[in-house]
C-alpha cells in the first residue's frame, strides 16, 4: 500500500438523513439555444456508492456532475446532495457547501501558476489550517496517488495522467465524502486510464466514498464493478460477484455497488448494476459493449 | 431574393442587439458592485494584492518613463514655437506642467495601463475560465470574484496614481531637456514655473482621476475575461475587447470628470 492516506472522512452534513441517498436528481433539465441537452433526468446515488455516468460525448454527463456541485443551475427540477437541495442556495452558500465535495475535472483544471504542493493545498490553506498539518496531508494524499515526486514541479511539466492524480489529490485533501469525477481517463492512455481506475477504486473501498463518476469508457465503468481495493493486503485484486452487484466492499463484507446510468438524447436510457449491463441485449447498449472488445 | 426564412431571424437578432447590450452592461455592473464590496469584507488575498501591485505598478514603470519623456519633450517642441513669437518662452514651463498634471499624465497613462493590464488581465482570466480553473476554484469553495478580480482592483487602484505621478515627475524631465536644448531655458527658470503654475485643484485632478481610471480599466479587464467563451478563439477576442472598452471608458470619462473637476476647482 502506497501511503497512510484514507479519503472520505470529512464529514458528511448535518442535514444528510444516514440511509438516505446522498444525491437525488428528480426530474432535472437543462437547455441552451440549440435545444434541450438534459430532459427530465432522475436518479440517486447512495452512500457508498459509485454511479457511473455513461454517454457518448454530449449526452451531459459533464453538466450532471456540475449541477450536482451547484456549478450550474438547472432550467427546473430539484437535486439534493448530502440533504441540501443545491438548487436553492445562494452562491455564497454554495462556497461553503462545496469544501465537503471534492471534484476532478475533465482535464485536471489545476492551476497553472501554482506548483503541484500548491494546487493541493490550495483548499487546505483557504481554510486556515496549520501548515504543518496541511503540509502533512499534502505529502500524504500526494503519496496516495504516487506523485509525491513531483511536489515542487508546474502542471505544466507533467504528462496528462499526472496532471489528473494530481487533480485526484487536490480533490481528495480535505477527505470529502462525496467526489464527483469529470471523465477522468479522457484522453489518457489505456494503462494510465487503468492507473486513474485504480486510484477510485482505493478511495472508494479503503474508505466507502460515495462518486458519481462520468465516462464514455465502458472499461472503466467494468473496472470499478468487476476489481475491489483490498485494504489489508494492499492490492487491487478481481471481487466476488455478488448477484445483481458488482464489487464487494474491502471492509467487513458490506456491499458497495457500483452501478452504471447510460445517458441518451437528454434521459436516462438505462440504469442498473454491471452485470444487468453486461448481459444486456438492447443494441444501444451493445453499441457500447462491443467498444470494449 | 432573400429567403423569407432568413430575414426576420437577421431582423429579430437585430432587434435583439439592445437586450444583448443592456444585460451585458448589467452583468458588468453586477459584478463591478459585487467586486467593490467585496474590498470591504474579509477575507482579502494581500499576497495576490502585492503580486498585482508588482505586475501593474512595478511592471509598469519602464513604458511611463519612456513614455512620458517623450511626451513632455513633444509638449515642448510644440508650443516653444508659438510662445517664442509672442516672447514668452519662459512659459514653457507652466504649459507642460499644467497639461500633464491635468491631463494627459491621468489619461495617456491609464491607455497604457489598459493596454497592458486590462487586456492581460482578461487574457488570464479568460485563459482561466477555458480550462476550468475557474469552475475548480469554484469547486474548492474559493470565490473567484474575492481571489481574482479584488487583487486585481485594489492592485491598480492603489498603483495607477502613482504610475501617473511618476509619469507627469518624467514628462517634466523630458519637457525641460527638450526646452534646455531647444529654448537654452534654466533650470530655475522652468522648474519654478512648473511648479508655481500648479494650483491645489489641478493636483486633485490628477489624483482622482487616475483612481476612477483605475476603477475602469480592472473591472472592464476582469469582466471580459470572466465572460470568455468559446475557447482560446474567445480569449483573443475578450483580449481585444477589454483594451477597446476600456480605452474608450476611459476617455469619455475624462470628459465628464474634467467638467466637473475644473467646474469644482475653478
Amino acid at each position: 500500500m502506497a501511503g497512510e492516506f484514507r479519503p472520505g472522512q470529512g464529514m458528511v452534513l448535518a442535514d444528510a438523513v444516514p440511509g438516505e441517498p446522498l444525491i437525488i436528481f428528480k426530474d432535472v433539465r437543462l437547455g441552451f439555444d440549440e435545444g434541450d441537452v438534459l430532459q427530465g433526468i432522475s436518479f440517486e446515488v447512495s452512500p457508498g456508492e459509485t454511479k457511473i455516468l455513461l454517454g457518448e460525448s454530449g449526452s451531459g454527463k459533464t453538466l450532471i456532475m456540475k449541477l450536482a456541485a451547484g456549478l450550474m443551475q438547472p432550467d427546473s427540477g430539484r437535486i439534493w446532495v448530502m440533504g441540501r437541495d443545491v438548487t436553492e442556495m445562494t452562491e455564497r452558500e454554495l462556497l461553503d457547501f462545496r469544501r465537503h465535495l471534492g471534484f476532478v475535472f475533465q482535464e485536471g483544471a489545476l492551476f497553472d501558476s501554482m506548483t503541484v504542493e500548491e494546487n493541493v493545498a490550495f483548499r487546505l490553506r483557504e481554510e486556515n489550517v496549520a501548515e504543518d498539518e496541511a503540509d502533512k496531508r499534502v505529502r500524504e494524499v500526494l503519496r496516495f496517488v504516487e506523485m509525491e515526486s513531483a511536489v515542487d514541479k508546474l502542471p505544466a511539466d507533467l504528462s496528462g495522467g499526472m496532471r489528473r492524480r494530481v487533480s485526484i489529490a487536490r480533490a481528495l485533501v480535505d477527505r470529502p465524502a462525496v467526489v464527483f469525477y469529470d471523465s477522468p481517463t479522457a484522453g489518457l492512455d489505456p494503462v494510465t486510464s487503468q492507473t486513474i481506475i485504480n486510484l477510485i477504486l482505493r478511495g472508494r473501498d479503503s474508505q466507502g466514498v460515495t462518486s458519481l463518476l462520468a465516462t464514455h469508457r465502458v472499461q472503466d465503468a467494468f473496472g470499478l464493478a468487476h476489481y475491489r481495493f483490498d485494504v489489508d493486503a494492499g492490492v487491487v485484486m478481481p471481487c466476488q460477484r455478488n448477484g445483481g452487484n458488482g464489487a464487494v466492499s474491502a471492509r467487513a463484507g458490506a456491499i458497495s455497488p457500483t452501478n452504471i446510468l447510460v445517458l441518451r438524447e437528454g434521459q436516462a436510457y438505462f440504469e442498473d448494476s454491471a452485470e444487468q449491463f453486461a448481459r444486456s441485449t438492447d443494441s444501444y447498449l451493445k453499441k457500447f459493449l462491443a467498444s470494449a472488445e | 431574393m432573400p429567403e423569407p426564412t432568413e430575414s426576420p431571424s437577421r431582423l429579430s437578432r437585430l432587434g435583439d442587439a439592445p437586450k444583448r447590450w443592456i444585460f451585458t452592461f448589467q452583468d458588468y455592473v453586477l459584478l463591478s458592485f459585487h467586486a467593490i464590496a467585496d474590498i470591504f469584507t474579509p477575507p482579502l488575498y494581500w499576497t495576490d494584492t502585492l503580486n498585482q501591485m508588482d505586475l501593474i505598478g512595478v511592471g509598469s514603470v519602464p513604458i511611463i518613463i519612456a513614455a512620458f519623456v517623450s511626451i513632455g519633450g513633444v509638449l515642448v517642441l510644440n508650443t516653444a514655437a508659438q510662445l517664442t513669437r509672442f516672447g514668452m518662452a519662459s512659459l514653457t514651463g507652466d504649459g507642460v506642467s499644467l497639461a500633464l498634471v491635468r491631463e494627459l499624465g491621468p489619461t495617456i497613462t491609464a491607455l497604457l495601463v489598459a493596454g497592458r493590464n486590462a487586456s492581460g488581465m482578461a487574457s488570464e482570466l479568460g485563459s482561466m475560465v477555458v480550462t476550468e480553473q475557474v469552475d475548480a476554484m469554484r469547486a474548492l469553495g474559493t470565490d473567484p470574484i474575492r481571489k481574482l478580480v479584488v487583487p486585481r482592483i485594489i492592485a491598480t487602484a492603489l498603483m495607477l496614481p502613482l504610475l501617473v505621478a511618476a509619469g507627469d515627475f518624467f514628462g517634466l524631465i523630458g519637457g525641460f531637456l527638450m526646452a534646455h536644448v531647444t529654448l537654452g531655458l534654466g533650470a530655475v527658470q522652468f522648474w519654478t514655473r512648473a511648479v508655481h503654475a500648479l494650483a491645489f485643484g489641478d493636483l486633485v485632478q490628477g489624483l482622482v482621476k487616475p483612481f476612477i481610471f483605475a476603477l475602469i480599466l480592472s473591472t472592464i479587464g476582469c469582466y471580459q475575461g470572466l465572460r470568455v467563451k468559446g475557447g482560446t478563439e474567445g480569449v483573443g477576442r475578450a483580449t481585444t475587447t477589454a483594451f477597446l472598452w476600456s480605452a474608450l471608458a476611459v476617455l469619455v470619462s475624462d470628459a465628464f470628470l474634467s467638467r466637473l473637476l475644473l467646474s469644482m476647482y475653478r
